[in-house]
């Protein structure tokens, strides 16, 4: 067991460092000049000089490659070219507005698509199940940037129920946050409920269909007595796989969404950093998002062997 | 009696209510803007946004802009010129003081102009700076100045947001947290949603109708659309949605207003590249283009046709456009006589304004009919940077020059159009040094009609500056003379 979570540890590491020689070479190759972009086109050739030696972009890529890695170990992200400060401290705010939105569009999803999937599963062929069925796919084809714009009309602009965007900061309370985190989090959460609800019912179907079903059956379990006890159970497995991804994709994909709801988030700091060449907090974020989907896979392994008693055993 | 009383009560209550009317009277306001700025320092960034949030409010100079793009008093109350035009004495105003509470005083002066021309100095407008041979404090109050040459752009170039004074004590953290002088302190800065001001209650000048202002950034359009609409800001400084102002004016709860600013917008040509450097084939192009049909389709009709590289709001400014008409035939013809009666290909590089991408479009369209094919690429200005003004690797690009009176870039043969002309060289040198006002202007208006006759570039129109405020805020800028959001005179209706 302690052989196996070593070698797990060091493959870990061994993929965190090829994707940080991975990252810094991307963008590397990236054309544009952080310094030149920051002065525009007035700037004279001894200003850029000047900007890039105190950034630190005159030296050698081993150089700059080592600074950078050396200082993600010790905890220390560098300071970021635009902003000037570090960028473990931009990266830090952001994740107060990016991980409450994707934990909230997580929860809104699961609690959306877990009723909505065991229900369909168990009127399989009814009108219930076809209705479901309909609405997932209306779901999953709404692009959420569009189905976000549209909340944006009905209850920011004619309801006034809500604001069209920003975030007040958690320092007002815990409710206005949460309020405006709402209509993004339902708008991302709106596709990921969909597909989710879609593996839910078809993987519960899937097991439905196994043989410890019908000897479950036999035994004299009601239908839904052996479908709560057995089948719901084995059907996580996929379902937890998918909720894994999902995590990661609205942690590091909430881009468009927090730019229709101007959101300071993760998504725009990247946006904005890429586009002004701020290279080392790209780097670092995405570094940072790398490490966080391994970490979720980790947690997802770990799930896996929580709902499937074998996997434990196994290896 | 009893009814009487009723009504007495009725009238104290709706004397209340309007007392405390009176008494919250708005005095903040939210204004939003597309782009942050990535630091705070204007010396130290060519980024427009520090300025939209910064100049005037928090940081002044010794001259500042007005609202029409004249340069007036700033922090030095009046000052004297010697004869020969080189060296000027300025009179700072009295008990003027940092937002730390430390006077500012002819030391500081020296002080930004010194840290501004310094060899490692970072500033983007470095060039302001370059004609300055020494700065003196004579007395707290009194500083000199002497130039290497007569300026006779000195003033107007103090006026820049890049010019401003900045205090030594405070320098090392300006870049998150700005002490300026004035009417406004930087209050907090929330990265990536918003930055707040207050205030300055010791302001040394006339102080500012507000207490408390917040900028926020909305770089989405559409996003930029509902915030207005739903009333989230008072208002939006450089809407970038033209197509959705006339929704904005048919509201009365908004007014809509469309200013100048300083950007010419211009189909850049690259002057050395065979064949765009031969001036008939500059020519066609320039005869090539319909300038109306790409204010109406890429800019929703908000913009002003240009003949020249000037701003029309300006008194200098001379109507060129007749010498570059839309004519079809005429530019088929000029093309003909260059040798290129069928044509040819080239590259049309567009940065990520929609003026660059959507008019980029019209363009190739335009020229198509004369027969250039174009190759269009769109960049991030990243690239652009490096491909086209650095690298000058491109046929055709489109650009807007927003720096206030920078027609002297036509004086600059290693600038990214390559300009190389030595009749326009000695003239704009003429310009700089002389300091008679009616000579410097018909020195200027030579200056446009020169380039617009050897078609430089083909000029294609201003570009236009469009504010959605709440209909009861008064008192904002409508154009641009330099990018800044000056809200010291701002106030709420009563």
């Amino acid at each position: 067991m302690l052989q196996y979570f070593l070698k797990r540890l060091v493959s870990l590491c061994l993929s965190l460092v090829a994707a940080s020689v991975l990252i810094f070479l991307t963008l590397e190759v990236v054309p544009g000049d952080p310094a030149a972009y920051m002065l525009g086109i007035n700037a004279q050739e001894d200003t850029l000089n000047a900007l890039r030696e105190q950034l630190g972009l005159n030296g050698t890529i081993l150089e700059r490659y080592l600074s950078w890695a050396g200082g993600l170990l010790v905890g220390d992200f560098g300071t970021s070219y635009t902003y000037r400060t570090p960028v473990a401290e931009l990266i830090g705010e952001r994740l107060w507005v990016s991980l409450p939105l994707a934990l909230y569009a997580l929860i809104l999803s699961t609690l959306i698509a877990f009723p909505a999937g065991i229900w369909a599963a168990s009127k399989r062929g009814t009108l219930a199940d076809s209705g479901v069925m309909g609405v997932t796919q209306l779901g999953v084809a709404i692009p959420n940037f569009w189905f976000a714009m549209l909340m944006v009309l009905v209850f920011a602009i004619n309801l006034r129920w809500f604001s069209a965007g920003g975030f007040p900061g958690w320092e007002d309370g815990f409710l206005p946050g949460m309020k405006a985190l709402t209509l993004p989090a339902i708008a991302l959460a709106l596709p990921q409920a969909s597909i989710l609800t879609r593996v839910m019912r078809s993987s519960l179907l899937d097991t439905l269909g196994e043989d410890y079903i019908r000897s479950a059956r036999a035994k004299g379990l009601t239908k839904g007595q052996a479908m709560w006890r057995h089948a719901l159970r084995n059907a996580l497995i996929p379902v937890l796989t998918i909720m894994g991804l999902q995590f990661s994709f609205l942690l590091a994909g909430a881009i468009i969404i927090e730019n229709v709801f101007y959101l300071p988030g993760l998504g725009r700091l990247v946006f904005q950093a890429i586009s002004a060449r701020d290279l080392i907090v790209v780097e670092s974020v995405v570094m940072l998002l790398v490490f966080a989907v391994i970490l979720v896979n980790f947690t997802v392994d770990l799930a896996y062997a929580w709902v499937d008693p074998r996997l434990r055993r196994r290896r | 009696m009893r009814f009487k009383f009723v009504r007495s009560g009725l009238v104290s209550v709706l004397a209340l209510a309007a007392s405390i009317g009176i008494a919250e009277a708005k005095s903040d306001v939210v204004v939003a803007m597309q782009l942050e700025p990535p630091h705070l320092d204007p010396t130290s960034a060519a980024a427009g946004a520090i300025d939209s949030v910064l100049y005037s409010n928090v940081f002044e100079g010794l001259t500042r802009f007005g609202p029409d793009g004249t340069v007036n008093p700033g922090l030095a109350e009046s000052w004297t010129i010697s004869e020969d035009g080189k060296s000027y004495t300025f009179k700072l105003n009295e008990g003027v003081k940092f937002h730390d509470g430390t006077d500012m005083t002819a030391e500081d002066v020296k002080f930004s102009l010194d840290r501004a021309r310094a060899d490692d100095s970072a500033n983007a407008q470095k060039a302001l700076f370059a004609g300055i041979d020494t700065v003196e404090a004579v007395d707290p109050l009194t500083v000199k100045v002497t130039l290497k040459e007569a300026n006779s752009n000195f003033l107007f170039n103090m006026a820049w947001g890049d010019a401003v004074i900045v205090a030594p004590e405070t320098i090392a953290d300006i870049k998150t947290n700005p002490v300026g002088t004035g009417a406004f302190k930087f209050s907090d800065w929330v990265q990536g949603d918003k930055i707040e001001l207050e205030r300055n209650p010791d302001y040394w000048g006339t102080p500012a109708k507000l207490d408390n202002v917040t900028f926020k950034f909305i770089s989405d359009p559409t996003a930029a659309f509902a915030s207005v609409m739903a009333e989230d800001v008072n208002a939006f400084v450089g809407f970038p949605a033209p197509e959705n102002l006339p929704q904005f004016e048919a509201d009365p709860r908004f007014q809509v207003l469309v200013g100048s600013t300083e950007g010419e917008t211009i189909l850049a040509m690259n002057n050395k590249l065979p064949p765009l450097d031969n001036p008939l084939v500059r020519s066609a192009i320039a005869h090539a283009i319909n300038r109306q049909a790409i204010i109406d389709g890429a800019m929703f009709g908000y913009g002003t046709p240009i003949g020249t590289h000037f701003a029309p709001h300006n008194p200098d400014y001379v109507d060129l456009t007749g010498m570059s008409q839309y004519d079809p035939e005429l530019a088929k013809k000029l093309l003909a006589e260059a040798g290129f009666a069928d044509g040819f290909e080239t590259t049309l590089k567009l940065p990520p304004p929609s003026y660059a991408r959507r008019g980029g479009e019209i363009i190739a369209s335009q020229l198509r009919a004369i027969g250039i094919e174009t190759e269009i690429t769109n960049l991030e200005w990243a690239q652009w940077l490096e491909q086209v003004f650095k690298g000058k690797d491109y046929g055709l690009t489109i650009v807007s020059h927003t720096e206030p009176m920078d027609i002297g870039i036509y004086a600059r043969p290693d600038y990214y159009f390559q300009y190389d002309n030595p009749d326009f060289q000695a003239l704009f040198a003429d310009i700089t040094s002389e300091n008679d006002p009616q000579k410097r202007s018909a020195l200027l208006k030579q200056a446009q009609e020169k380039i617009a006759g050897d078609h430089v570039n083909a000029y294609l129109f201003q570009l236009a500056f469009p504010t959605v405020a709440d209909a009861r805020i008064k008192g904002l800028w409508k154009n641009q003379p330099t990018q800044a959001t000056d809200l010291t005179g701002v106030s709420w209706e009563d």
